[in-house]
């Protein structure tokens, strides 16, 4: 559907037919800009987008592979809860392993919201079982059915219900920066038109005259068409490199990963952004044909 | 090569050209006169497709001009080197790039022959205006400018539009023995003039025919001229 052929011609293209349509210095330099700006601007979505992309993914992977059961008994039952459900989840498919946290850990875990000098003995503190899955992960409902038969004070949690939302988030906010480039593709080529339309305007005599000699309306196009592609082409170039240092700058994610300090390209995604030139230079092309063939075919 | 059957121009309701039956035979020359506003101009502008006849029929090349499309007519017009009333310039380009842009537009594959421009400026007289640009041209150099230009290409058709209008005598002379040459190479002339001596001139050395432009039609002129 893209005609690079046409495209890479565009830049081999001979200087002297270039020279057929007066350089018009105001709209080159605004083509150049605009597309160096929306350029800028897409190398930060696609790092947004690649970002929350890998958050997402590992939240996932986290999360998913663990959960835990809670018992709420009576002091007298809980022994016996904690074995029963032990039990179940020896025997279901899907439970790497699974072992009762020892008070020490759950109090390390309570720590934050209670304070260290947390007295568990006298408080009835609901016991917790560590549950490790394996990759397919147990079929959960079928567990919870048979954990409320064997051990009615037991509760599954896989995380889920914290989880699912996160995951959405994160998913929505790739999505509004796959959006936003798309968003951006479109006004660069609105913009471009805007351009070429006011240049192929202005030079309306040279068109004529060179109608009178026999040129050809694709010839006439391709004179304006090379100049925006290879202006679109430059500046997205510039644009580009400038925000691809610019990230590269940012604050290295911590250990954490916390969000904001990740984003940034990793490993190979540093190739992505180098697709926005080209991809800059095929929007001016067909933003730039259409018009002119538009604004040629108006003009008598 | 031109060929008008009972057609008729107007411009907006305004008869120009009427019952014009008229044939360009291919290595004819015909010199074309009649009163300023009499339509000179409007019937080139027909020959080259710039304008439609109003009525009647009309063939450029053997093809109805009705039936012409844009690649069409920018066809026609690499065959016909025209030296237009006003010249019709690119302004930003120097002399010898206006003069060879009928070979740069017309996507041929072949490079300039610089040695060919460069006779060809001397002999319109402009060897020395290579590298000027149209606006430092005087009214006669750029008509010989736009001379070049119309026959740069080898047309089989010149059309040419008062090309020396603005040039002495002995230019004038000089510019016509250029399409005199053309001629008698094969190619068929058009071209307006008032100069009565200019026509003299030229039927002395080849069988030129006259046509007049009078109330509207195009007629043959008698051999007083
Ligand atoms: N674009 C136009 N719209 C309306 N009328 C026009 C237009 N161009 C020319 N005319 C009219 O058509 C008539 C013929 O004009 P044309 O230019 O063909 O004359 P001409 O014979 O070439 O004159 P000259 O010898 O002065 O060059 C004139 O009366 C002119 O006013
Ligand atoms: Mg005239």
């Amino acid at each position: 559907m893209v005609d690079v052929s046409g495209i890479v011609a565009l830049f081999q293209g001979d200087r002297q037919a270039d020279r057929v349509v007066p350089p018009s210095g105001f709209t080159a330099r605004l083509t150049s800009f605009t597309a160096g700006a929306m350029a800028f601007l897409t190398v930060f979505a696609l790092a947004l987008s690649l970002a929350t992309g890998r958050l997402a993914d590992r939240w996932n992977a986290e999360l998913a592979r663990t959960s835990t059961v809670r018992i709420s008994a009576p002091e007298g039952q809980m022994a016996a809860q904690s074995e029963a459900v032990l039990n179940v989840l020896r025997t279901t498919q899907g439970i790497k392993t699974a072992r009762v946290m020892g008070d020490k850990e759950q109090r390390k875990l309570l720590e934050p919201w209670f304070g260290p000098d947390l007295p568990l003995d006298s408080l009835p503190i609901p016991r917790l079982i560590e549950v490790i899955e394996t990759d397919d992960g147990p079929d959960n409902e079928s567990l919870r059915l048979r954990l409320s038969a064997e051990a009615p004070g037991a509760v599954l949690d896989d995380h889920t219900r914290w989880r699912r939302p996160l995951v959405q988030a994160a998913g929505r906010i790739r999505l509004m920066g796959l959006l936003s480039i798309l968003l951006i593709a479109g006004s660069t080529a609105a913009m471009i038109t805007l351009a070429a339309q006011s240049a192929l305007a202005a030079n309306g005599q040279v068109i004529t005259v060179l109608r009178l000699i026999g040129a050809r309306d694709v010839y006439i196009a391709r004179a304006f068409v090379r100049r925006f592609t290879v202006r679109a082409f430059m500046g997205a170039l510039v644009g580009t490199l400038l925000a691809m240092v610019a990230t590269y700058f940012l604050p290295a994610a911590a250990e954490e990963g916390a969000f904001l300090t990740g984003l940034g390209f990793r490993g190979a995604h540093w190739l992505l952004p180098l697709l926005i030139p080209p991809m800059a230079a095929i929007v001016a092309f067909w933003a730039t044909r259409l018009a002119a063939f538009r604004v040629l075919k108006r003009l008598m | 090569m031109i060929e008008l059957k009972n057609a008729a121009f107007s411009y907006g309701g305004r008869d120009i050209l009427m019952d014009m039956d008229l044939r360009l035979a291919p290595g004819s020359f015909h010199f074309l006169t009649g009163p300023s506003g009499s339509g000179k101009t409007t019937l080139m502008k027909l020959c080259y497709k710039a304008l439609q006849p109003t009525t009647g029929l009309m063939r450029i090349f053997e093809q109805d001009v009705r039936a012409m499309d844009r690649d069409d007519v920018a066809r026609v017009r690499r065959r016909i080197g025209v030296v237009h009333q006003d010249c019709q310039f690119l302004d930003h380009l120097n002399v010898a790039e206006n003069v060879t842009l009928p070979v740069q537009v017309s996507e041929r594959d072949e490079e300039i022959d610089e040695a060919h421009l460069m006779d060809l400026l001397g002999w319109v007289g402009l060897a020395d205006h290579y590298d000027a640009m149209p606006a430092e041209l005087s009214g006669g150099e750029r008509q010989r400018a736009a001379l070049a230009r119309a026959v740069i290409m080898s047309p089989d058709l010149i059309i040419a539009d008062e090309p020396t209008g603005n040039v002495d005598w002995e230019m004038a002379q000089r510019l016509l023995s250029l399409l005199i040459e053309l001629n008698k190479m094969g190619k068929t002339i058009l071209l307006a003039t008032h100069d009565l001596n200019l026509i003299r001139t030229a039927k002395q050395q080849v069988a030129a025919r006259v046509l007049r432009i009078q109330d509207h039609r195009v007629v043959l002129a008698g051999a007083d001229l």
